[in-house]
């Protein structure tokens, strides 16, 4: 049976998704893969009475398409996970949710310990014995102004084993109170997936409903909306080469690039109130238009910014100190970050060519397309200066769009949206990839909401890149993908 | 080390004027709200519905809203056909009572400041154990904030420690997850008496956007004692360092 095939915010109809047996999904899922796709997602959607039914979505990035299949499993399937490593948290996450047994998964721990299930962190740990090995316990409450999560470290003397990462801490019901919507909450609900992601996550959000209402924003907001992706892929990037460096002990650069940051948040609030972006995006554009003088204004202060910014971050790379803690560690390798999926400037870093804004371009990113930087050592070093090369990229699309932004409306009405169907909206945020999915009813309200943060795919990948490094590294390799608690917990 | 110095140089002196000066506030920014009763008579209930987190009711005495749960949307502003409701620019929104964040006019809640005792105890310093319980990240950024160089809190003394042995109180955000539950209480109980609790963002002080959830229990309130509410989704650095100077005293 043909998977049927769609594109970045394009609703299919519900019944054009085939409906196989586990094994032909499977082996269809697979074959997929093998021919050159990634796994987007792999998730499940109520059926009828006992019934889930499995969905996948597979991306080809070349074409810039999504292959969507599905199964109805009733107990137990086989399992993707032992040929497609990617698969493995959605599949611990399928069995958490639905209590269906992904048959020959490996490990099969819970994701997020939701209500009705064991207490958080009644689960079975990795161990390690012999001579000499040791257990480190952290968290949930970790040392700084952090969102909390457990983590275990197995060591030999000061060399890490194994990192083991638990979480669901911040686990809140968010997908949930999403189903039923769209309504007054949904809108706030997205922003808040992951705080420091508002413009990301809300875009996807409205992006999704802009697809099921096949309704499209005018050129202009389209543009606006490009500034507030930007302007937070900037400072958090700049924030986090501060906190890089602030873990290496180099004070100045932490102190500059902290009000850098800052900087930028202000310039965000300058043109929507909110430093996060709260209330910027809007179904159908954005919450106001920009005047040609707060759009000059902005370049300037761009262009300000990102003198300071290149003064400070200069001096990262001349430290040899700085260097000898970034280079070689916590390597990611190309192939782990492959296989597990990552995505965003952690995979970038490692070589992986990816990209949303290019290779599923929507809104905006259709007609101009920012540079894509990819790095190759997959280390602490190349992660850093994977964000500081993302930063350059930025400001010059930013500065580009502003000196032309288009013309429009700053926000159109948005039309009813289609009913029994199903759409995928990708948007690349700072982090990376970030995917939400909504089905409909035949009322045209989210049956189904599924949202799957950059962090999903990528907490693994930050356990991989620790073994083998000191444990005294972690906080360095920790902010060097900086994840998100809550963007994961949802 | 040349290039360090010229750098240092090249960045400057960047920390804020306030308090001793009006803080820098975008001309956008959405301060604390302010009702105007004589415009809401009809009772039309337009902004109430138009309300995410149900912040709004008509009480007895006439339209109230409660900013320990507004995420300062505006969309109440957007429904009113009477344009009774507006957002100023005034950061001033922490209070020391839960019912001093429930307006119905142009009120600003109030803070009582520490006793003389307890700040004498304190001395010349504030350490917080924060304690993030199931927000989204937002109120993090902010309350990090206070530690760069532009809010720069270590200027009163203000620090953000890992040890609640170390701290003086704990400052939550989020909307106390059932997963953090547990977490929270042990790491207050870790904490020194007398001890201070803040509650930092709408989710803090009521659940925020997910009050009501199976998931979590509507922020703080009825868990722990609280000292000071920060309201705000999430609050401005410069409303949380107005909060806590004015709990110490210091404004």
């Amino acid at each position: 049976m043909a998977l049927a095939t769609t594109r970045n915010a394009v609703p299919l109809p519900i019944a054009a998704v085939p409906v196989m047996e586990a094994d032909e999904f499977r082996r269809d899922v697979l074959a997929a893969i093998d021919a050159g796709g990634r796994l987007l997602l792999l998730i499940g959607l109520p059926g009828n009475g006992h019934a889930t039914r499995l969905l996948a979505a597979i991306a080809d990035d070349a074409r810039g398409e999504i292959l969507v299949a599905s199964a109805v499993v009733a107990d137990a399937y086989p399992a993707l996970t032992p040929d497609c490593p990617a698969a493995h948290h959605f599949e611990r996450e399928i069995r958490e949710q639905y209590g269906i047994e992904p048959q020959g998964h490996p490990w099969l721990k819970p994701v997020r310990f939701p209500p009705g299930g064991p207490a958080i962190g009644d689960a079975e740990f990795f161990s390690v014995s012999g001579a000499e090995i040791h257990e480190v316990a952290v968290g949930p409450v970790h040392a700084g102004v952090i969102e909390p999560g457990h983590f275990r470290f197995n060591c030999h003397g000061e060399r890490v084993i194994h990192l083991e990462i638990s979480l669901g801490y911040q686990h809140r019901g968010l997908e949930r109170a999403l189903r039923g919507g769209p309504d007054r909450r949904s809108l706030y609900l997205a922003e808040t997936i992951a705080g420091d992601t508002t413009a990301g996550h809300a875009t996807a959000y409205c992006q999704l409903l802009e697809g099921l209402a096949g309704s499209e924003c005018s050129p202009r907001a389209n543009a606006l909306r490009a500034a507030a992706i930007e302007l937070e892929r900037i400072a958090n990037h700049i924030g986090d080469l501060g906190a890089l460096a602030g873990d290496v002990g180099f004070l100045p650069v932490a102190s500059y690039c902290g009000r850098l940051r800052g900087d930028v948040l202000n310039l965000t609030a300058e043109l929507c109130g909110s430093r996060l972006g709260r209330g910027w995006i809007r179904p159908g554009g954005v919450s106001r238009d920009m005047s040609s003088e707060t759009r000059r204004e902005l370049r300037q202060r761009l262009a300000a910014a990102e003198r300071d910014m290149r003064n400070a971050v200069d001096l990262l790379w001349k430290s040899s100190s700085t260097r000898s803690r970034f280079e070689n560690t916590a390597v990611l390798t190309r192939e782990a970050a492959a296989d597990l999926g990552a995505v965003g400037p952690a995979a970038r870093a490692s070589g992986i060519d990816l990209d949303a804004r290019r290779d599923f371009p929507a809104a905006v990113y259709r007609d101009r397309r920012p540079t894509v930087a990819v790095g190759e050592t997959g280390d602490v070093f190349a992660r850093a200066q994977q964000r500081w090369r993302e930063i350059e990229n930025s400001v010059a699309f930013l500065t580009q769009v502003l000196e032309d932004p288009g013309e429009g409306p700053a926000v159109s009405a948005i039309g009813p949206l289609a009913a029994n169907a199903l759409v995928l909206s990708l948007v690349e945020a700072w982090r990376g990839e970030i995917v939400h999915l909504a089905a409909t009813d035949a009322a045209g309200r989210f049956s189904h909401y599924k949202i799957v943060d950059p962090s999903f795919r990528n907490w693994f990948a930050l356990g991989f890149a620790m073994r083998g490094q000191p444990i005294m590294d972690f906080p360095l390799c920790n902010k060097s993908f900086n994840l998100s608690y809550c963007g994961h917990d949802l | 080390m040349f290039k360090t110095l010229l750098a240092r140089a090249r960045q400057g002196y960047r920390t804020a004027g306030f308090p001793a000066e009006e803080p820098v506030l975008p001309p956008l920014f959405r301060g604390r709200p302010e009702l105007d009763p004589t415009k809401c008579t009809d009772g039309c209930r337009q902004c109430v519905d138009a309300c995410p987190t149900g912040a709004l009711r008509i009480a007895e005495d006439g339209l109230e809203l409660d900013i320990g749960r507004c995420i300062f949307c505006e969309e109440c502003v957007a429904a009113c056909p009477q344009g009774a409701i507006t957002f100023t620019r005034d950061w001033r929104l922490a209070a020391s009572r839960r019912a001093d964040l429930l307006l119905t006019n142009g009120d600003r809640p109030e803070i009582d400041a520490l006793r003389r005792e307890l700040r004498r105890l304190l001395g010349r310093s504030l350490r917080l154990r924060q304690i993030s319980a199931g927000g989204c990240n937002g109120c993090e950024v902010e309350v990090n904030a206070l530690g760069n160089v532009v809010f720069d809190g270590s200027r009163f003394g203000i620090d953000f420690v890992a040890s609640p042995r170390h701290a003086d109180g704990i400052l939550v955000t989020g909307p106390v997850t059932t997963n953090m539950k547990q977490a929270l209480m042990t790491t207050y109980e870790a904490v020194a008496e007398p001890k201070l609790v803040i509650a930092a963002g709408a989710c803090a002080i009521s659940g925020g956007l997910y009050r009501g959830h199976a998931e979590a229990c509507d922020g703080i309130e009825g868990l722990l004692p609280v000292d000071l509410y920060i309201p705000g989704c999430p609050p401005h650095p410069v409303t949380i360092l107005d909060g806590l100077l004015r709990l110490l005293g210091r404004v």
